[in-house]
């Protein structure tokens, strides 16, 4: 059927039709043709946001930085969802669809690769909706630097689909890593740098949450927004770094684990 | 044409690396009907999954220079919130053909009527494998893969299925798994048996009953 003079044009226009029927079908098996439907894509992760804003701002929390709470809320929890939905959607990914794989088309990286597009989708929506309708009321004030943000979302979306296809691959050898995942998730979660301004931290405890990647993202995130008010710590070439090995890493288990899916 | 050279196959499971199959050799030309016997267990499955390319060998070579289908009437696949119509764009997309002037065809064939249009969770098990042959004959393919007898429905519906299958497309290639003589013998050109993971050819079909036969008695 698709034959042509360049194999790897052809072979990636297969894989790019085969990750769209998996996106469109993953959006209606998740969000339904009832009341808002696909909406719920980045309702849901505003609606997390905006509660997460409320309860800090209610309880003042502390950050050590002059920004206001929801400043520091938006930037905070947005990026904490992506990072964190695209593995809990990899981890377990492949069950569902295991029936799939009688197309030969279809491939386990691309069950991982349109969830991890849904969740982007999701996560970016409900940030840049945010930002706006923050800005808009007089929160915030607009980014002062689009490109550093722009930057440091796509990498650290890049990070967080390397790490989800990797766990989503691992979890396939040993059911363990969803055991994991979840409290290591939580744990994360205040660890990376959504709720703290790394400036404030002791000198010694800054160089060791800036091991956290995600920290460095957040970090980047916030000076992209509000470079003058806040002083931001990151290490941009640590994370490519870290995004790449995982990428690499996570390359080689899911053609281990396609090996070795045994179908019913 | 497509080509296994020296093919094998290992799975891992829980008490290690398990052969399912081993050398084996096997040529389908375009047109050409072969049935493949064998026992529960004897790989079949993992044979069509190899020659459609929705696995791969562990070692040796599969070269293909047909189209193959996806073992045909399957209907695991079908995601149950999703309606028949949503299911058939699904695979359309898949395989890059438009769907909107297959709609029509499978509306016809699976006779479903307004049915197509609701979640499939609310299908008899009846219509679900009408539904599943009506996509598997939207999708044109040099050769199919036949896992099992096609045998969904009523009689009436497998006359429609042989005639779809076996008469509209008669000349494309076919590889069909049965344990059942007749069915083979009425479709298939040759066959192999397929015995603890290695693949024998027979020219005819008869002497590769007799063969099979007698492996299923020698095990009593």
């Amino acid at each position: 059927m698709e034959t042509g003079a360049f194999p790897l044009a052809s072979s990636l226009r297969i894989q790019g039709r085969v990750i769209g029927a998996l996106f469109l079908r993953e959006v209606i098996t998740r969000y339904g043709r009832h009341n808002i439907g696909f909406l719920w894509l980045f309702v849901e992760p505003m609606l997390f946001t905006l509660g997460v804003t409320a309860l800090w701002t209610a309880l003042r929390s502390y950050h050590g930085s002059s920004l206001p709470i929801a400043a520091f809320a938006l930037t905070g929890y947005s990026t904490v969802l992506l990072w964190r939905n695209m593995p809990s959607r990899c981890i377990g990914a492949i069950v569902p669809n295991f029936s799939l794989l009688h197309h030969r088309y279809v491939k386990i990286i691309d069950v991982f690769v349109s969830r991890i597009l849904l969740e982007a989708m999701g996560a970016t929506i409900s940030f840049v909706v945010l930002s706006i309708f923050f800005i808009a009321i007089g929160w915030i004030n607009p980014p002062e630097d689009m490109l550093k943000i722009v930057v440091a979302w796509v990498i650290l979306s890049l990070f967080g689909a390397a790490l989800a296809i990797l766990l989503g691959s691992l979890n396939e050898k040993s059911e363990l890593v969803e055991k994991f995942w979840h409290p290591m998730s939580y744990i994360l979660f205040p660890l990376s740098g959504a709720a703290f301004s790394v400036n404030a931290l002791p000198p010694s405890a800054q160089e060791i949450a800036l091991w956290i990647p995600m920290v460095n993202a957040v970090e980047m995130v916030r000076e992209g927004y509000f470079g003058s008010q806040y002083h931001a710590h990151y290490d941009l070439a640590y994370l490519v770094v870290i995004t790449l090995v995982l990428t690499f890493l996570a390359l080689v288990f899911t053609r281990l684990a396609a090996q070795d899916l045994k179908q019913e | 044409m497509i080509y296994l050279e020296n093919v094998a196959k290992d799975y891992e499971t829980r008490g290690g690396r398990v052969r399912i199959l081993s050398d084996v050799d096997l040529v389908i030309a375009p047109g050409e009907k072969i049935g493949i016997l064998g026992s529960n267990g004897a790989g079949k499955s993992t044979l069509i999954k190899l020659i459609s390319g929705a696995e791969r060998p562990t070692s040796g070579r599969i070269r293909r220079s047909m189209t193959t289908s996806w073992p045909l009437a399957f209907s695991g696949g079908f995601q149950g919130a999703l309606t028949g119509l949503d299911n058939l764009r699904f695979i359309c997309r898949i395989y890059g053909v438009p769907t909107e002037d297959k709609i029509a065809l499978v509306e016809d064939f699976a006779e479903l009527g307004a049915y197509l249009r609701e979640p499939v969770r609310t299908y008899s098990s009846g219509m679900r494998a009408r539904l599943a042959f009506a996509i598997s004959m939207a999708i044109e393919f040099d050769c199919f893969l036949i896992d099992e007898v096609v045998a969904v429905g009523d009689s009436r519906f497998r006359e429609k299925c042989e005639e779809e299958l076996f008469k509209k497309r008669g000349d494309r290639a076919m590889i069909i798994v049965s344990h059942n003589a007749t069915y083979v013998k009425k479709h298939c050109d040759r066959a192999a048996v397929l015995n603890n993971g290695t693949l024998c050819h027979f020219d005819d079909i008869d002497s590769a009953y007799r063969y099979y036969d007698e492996l299923m008695r020698s095990r009593g």
